[in-house]
């Protein structure tokens, strides 16, 4: 007879092995980065660049040079552009993040010769013209307003910039910067970031030698831009942690974002940091989970994070609550808070969430996207493999006191910054 | 491609296995056909609700979450009108666990009051979060019921309102687990590094000996063919107008659902699409403009959205999409839009073939829909439509009769 109350054996996930990329050069000297993996006849590939000659008094810049690049060349109208890359079911995507833009190409191998010079010519190419930037601005604006009215929004937009302040990681858009687009500043901007001494390209998928000549053959001869820029600097120095109330009278739930300036990725103890983060709001069992939303049913979710910036780093708690348990809800956080910093953690939950961060380390490596992504994490963090080896042996061997010291180190209530934006 | 093995056990439940040994993970998903249209009246919301529950312990294991954690697992669930589905994955080694936890829950739930207690509240604030605390967030608690009046598609997966979730008891939970959690109403499909013998003799020894329970017999109103334009005009604190009209539209399992699918990426499918060139971009009288279908296994919804450029009168902006869908429907669309949207499609079926999750979540669906060897001669049936289909579909479903339309406008 099956005995359903006894759980079946499992082991611990021993082994996890990354697949690291193969390290090229174009003949021009543009560093790539290939994960050849899979069975389907597919490629991405990723052209990255820094952000560079940030300037506060511009702070859209450098997203909007990334949101406009695919729509004009000297060649090429926006329409053209998306209708050639749609003929060939390729996907063309412009990210803009806090240290890097990627221009990101999703293609089949078959139609990769046909999409190439299309990029090129983007990368190159392209011209902002006057009437695309007239219909972004309207358009951004727009989406500005309808956001400005989501609480969850407003609240992580207040957190950043009062912790980063009018730098590329915080700056506060208003709709005055969308006004202040000027086409010249955009071609600035693009001439000086967008040229091979700043790119890095990852590519990843069913890479071989004839897709290596392909993109030598249109990404390896000279390019149009090698205008001088100047990095981005940043000189965060930690904040007395605030109170930032906005009051929605009509909310029926606050939005609360709340956390710190801490330290990133290079960090020795960021490993530690992270599990101590997972324990308290990294997953869907962490002791926020389980006292706010399924102890009190406060919430539909709740959760904390670390990320890791070029430099910097911050720590946050984000969640939406109803507006009358609002109060309520900050004092369990700050309780779980202190648990975590005078208790002692019990093996039975450290081994819980050990398994779990190895089980989920295991799962992220799904396919050869997702090795390339795991080396970018440490590739633009100056960092190498030795980063995950690391890694995986704090999570199989940190100690609860371990813990409860990291904890102390790096969660300080009263450094932190909390937004509520709502009721409360 | 992707491959499978398939067997169905003495209860009724049907088991497919696609073995990956490129990945040391694996997947089990369970998908059970029950949604929100399987719901009465009165009593809405309650798939969903239900799907919360799921998690709250089942009658052998008092922790759902824990111990799959505990393996290194991790998993979720969603509820649509049509299925609710729960997935979970972990490090392949692991598996059994996953049956252990999926099949005590199929077996029966602990049914306890401080879970009811606790995700109605989650429930509740999700429903906040969504649908109440959003600017738009309400449009499909309008849609729905203005679209049809008889069908349960006329309210939506999180339910009609609050109250009902509110006042749910202990009872109905027990008699919608009766009535729709039973291994013949289920679809499980296990993939990753696993093989299939392995996966036999666990479904053998975890789930052959839940009891078969009672056939569910679907028997939902139908809805009465519509000849008349329907609107709606809805005043709220948001801060631009906007349009969504929506027309009815054949079944997923009908002949024509490809044509539709074609039919709203040439309409909508990124920038090169016709109503983002014409409406947004040379036109200039929306900041985004949308169409899609809504996927339903009973007669669906395709739907047009906009949100408008602020100053522009809603008529010139509703005449501007009718000149769009009326366009569509006189006159063939070209050989090069076709072929484009066929590639497309072509590239997404391939490109959804990199996830272990999407590949098994695809073929539960599509052996709901009769078989799951479907999956792999979907992309078949897109490359032999035509110009002249397209226009017919066009022609048939956009008319001012068949059309439901909303106006969402900004309290000035």
């Amino acid at each position: 007879m099956l005995n359903r109350t006894i759980a079946p054996d499992f082991i611990q996930v021993n082994e996890i092995n990354f697949i690291k990329p193969k390290a090229q050069q174009l003949d021009n000297g543009i560093k790539v980065f290939t994960v050849n993996a899979g069975q389907q006849e597919l490629v991405r590939i990723e052209f990255i660049f820094q952000n560079v000659n940030y300037d506060q008094n511009k702070p859209l810049q450098a997203v909007s040079v990334n949101s406009l690049i695919n729509n004009g060349t000297k060649k090429l109208s926006a329409k053209q552009i998306a209708e050639q890359v749609d003929y060939y079911g390729a996907y063309l995507q412009t990210d803009y993040g806090a240290d890097h833009t990627a221009i990101t190409l999703h293609s089949l191998n078959k139609h990769l010769v046909s999409v190439l010079p299309i990029i090129w010519s983007i990368l190159n190419e392209s011209i902002f013209p006057q009437q695309e930037l007239d219909i972004f601005i309207q358009n951004q604006k727009q989406k500005l307003k309808v956001n400005l009215q989501k609480n969850d929004f407003l609240a992580r937009k207040t957190f950043a910039n009062t912790i980063f302040g009018e730098t590329a990681y915080g700056s506060d858009i208003s709709m005055s910067h969308y006004d202040d687009l000027k086409r010249d500043d955009l071609l600035a901007y693009f001439k000086a970031a967008f040229k091979p001494e700043n790119c890095t390209i990852i590519a990843a998928g069913k890479f071989e030698t004839k897709e290596f000549d392909l993109l030598n053959q249109f990404f390896g001869k000279s390019w149009e831009n090698h205008n001088a820029s100047v990095a981005n600097e940043f000189n965060h120095l930690p904040i007395a942690g605030s109170d930032v109330y906005i009051e929605k009278a009509d909310a029926v739930q606050s939005a609360i974002r709340m956390g710190n300036l801490t330290i990133n990725r290079k960090h020795e103890d960021f490993a530690k940091l992270q599990i101590v983060n997972t324990l308290l709001g990294g997953y869907f069992g962490s002791r926020l989970m389980a006292n706010i939303r399924e102890d009190k049913g406060y919430t539909y979710g709740i959760g904390s994070g670390i990320a890791s910036l070029r430099h910097a780093g911050y720590f946050f708690i984000a969640t939406e609550v109803g507006t009358e348990v609002c109060v309520s809800a900050l004092e369990e956080i700050e309780k779980e808070i202190n648990i975590l910093k005078t208790e002692l953690v019990a093996e039975e939950e450290l081994g819980l969430v050990r398994n779990y961060m190895l089980g989920s380390m295991l799962g992220s490596l799904e396919n050869a996207f997702s090795h390339a992504d795991k080396f970018k994490n440490i590739y633009f963090s100056d960092l190498d493999y030795d980063y995950y080896t690391k890694y995986i042996h704090t999570v199989k061997t940190i100690t609860p006191e371990e813990i409860i010291a990291t904890a102390n180190q790096y969660l300080d209530w009263n450094a932190m910054t909390k937004v509520v934006v709502g009721k409360k | 491609m992707v491959d499978f093995n398939r067997f169905t056990l003495a209860n009724g439940l049907k088991v497919l296995v696609h073995e990956d040994p490129t990945t040391p993970m694996a997947v089990l998903n369970i998908l059970y056909d029950v949604g929100a249209r399987d719901e009465e009246e009165g009593r809405t919301g309650f798939a969903h609700l239900f799907e919360h529950l799921m998690f709250g312990g089942s009658v052998n294991v008092p922790n759902y979450d824990e111990p799959l954690q505990r393996v290194g697992g991790e998993n979720n669930a969603f509820t649509s009108n049509d299925i609710t589905n729960y997935y979970i994955t972990l490090p392949a080694e692991n598996i059994e666990t996953a049956f252990w936890l999926e099949s005590d829950r199929m077996l029966s739930l602990a049914f306890s009051e401080k879970s009811l207690d606790t995700q109605r509240n989650v429930v509740m604030e999700e429903f906040k979060q969504r649908y109440l605390n959003q600017p738009y967030g309400d449009v499909w608690l309008k849609l729905r019921p203005l679209a049809y009046e008889t069908h349960p598609y006329r309210w939506a997966t999180i339910g009609q309102d609050l109250a009902q979730i509110e006042t749910a008891k202990m009872e109905d939970v027990k008699a919608f687990f009766k009535k729709h959690y039973t291994p013949q109403n289920a679809i499980l499909v296990v993939g990753g590094n696993v093989k299939t013998e392995d996966v036999k003799a666990l479904a053998e020894k975890w789930f052959e000996p839940i009891p078969a329970g009672d056939k569910y017999n679907r028997n939902l109103p139908k809805e009465q063919p519509q000849n008349e334009a329907r609107t709606l005009t809805v005043n709220a604190s948001v801060p631009l107008n906007a349009i969504y009209v929506v027309f009815k539209m054949p079944p997923r399992l009908d002949k024509t659902y490809q044509v539709y699918d074609l039919l709203s990426d040439i309409l909508s499918q990124g920038h090169s699409s016709r109503l983002y060139n014409s409406l947004l971009k040379e036109q200039q009288l929306f900041s985004d403009i949308n169409a899609y279908m809504s996927s339903s296994l009973d007669e669906g919804l395709f739907i047009v959205e906009g949100k408008l450029i602020a100053g522009v009168e809603m008529e010139v902006a509703e005449k501007a999409i009718w000149a769009e869908l009326e366009k569509i429907a006189s006159h063939l669309v070209t050989d090069d839009e076709l072929t484009k949207v066929k590639n497309k499609s072509e590239s997404i079926m391939v490109f959804s073939e990199m996830s272990l999750l999407d590949k098994a979540m695809n073929l539960a669906y599509y052996e709901l829909l009769g078989d799951a060897q479907l999956l792999n001669v979907e992309i078949d049936k897109y490359l032999v439509i035509t110009a002249e289909q397209i226009q017919e579909a066009a022609k048939t479903t956009f008319k001012k009769e068949k059309s439901s339309t909303l106006y969402y406008l900004a309290n000035a």
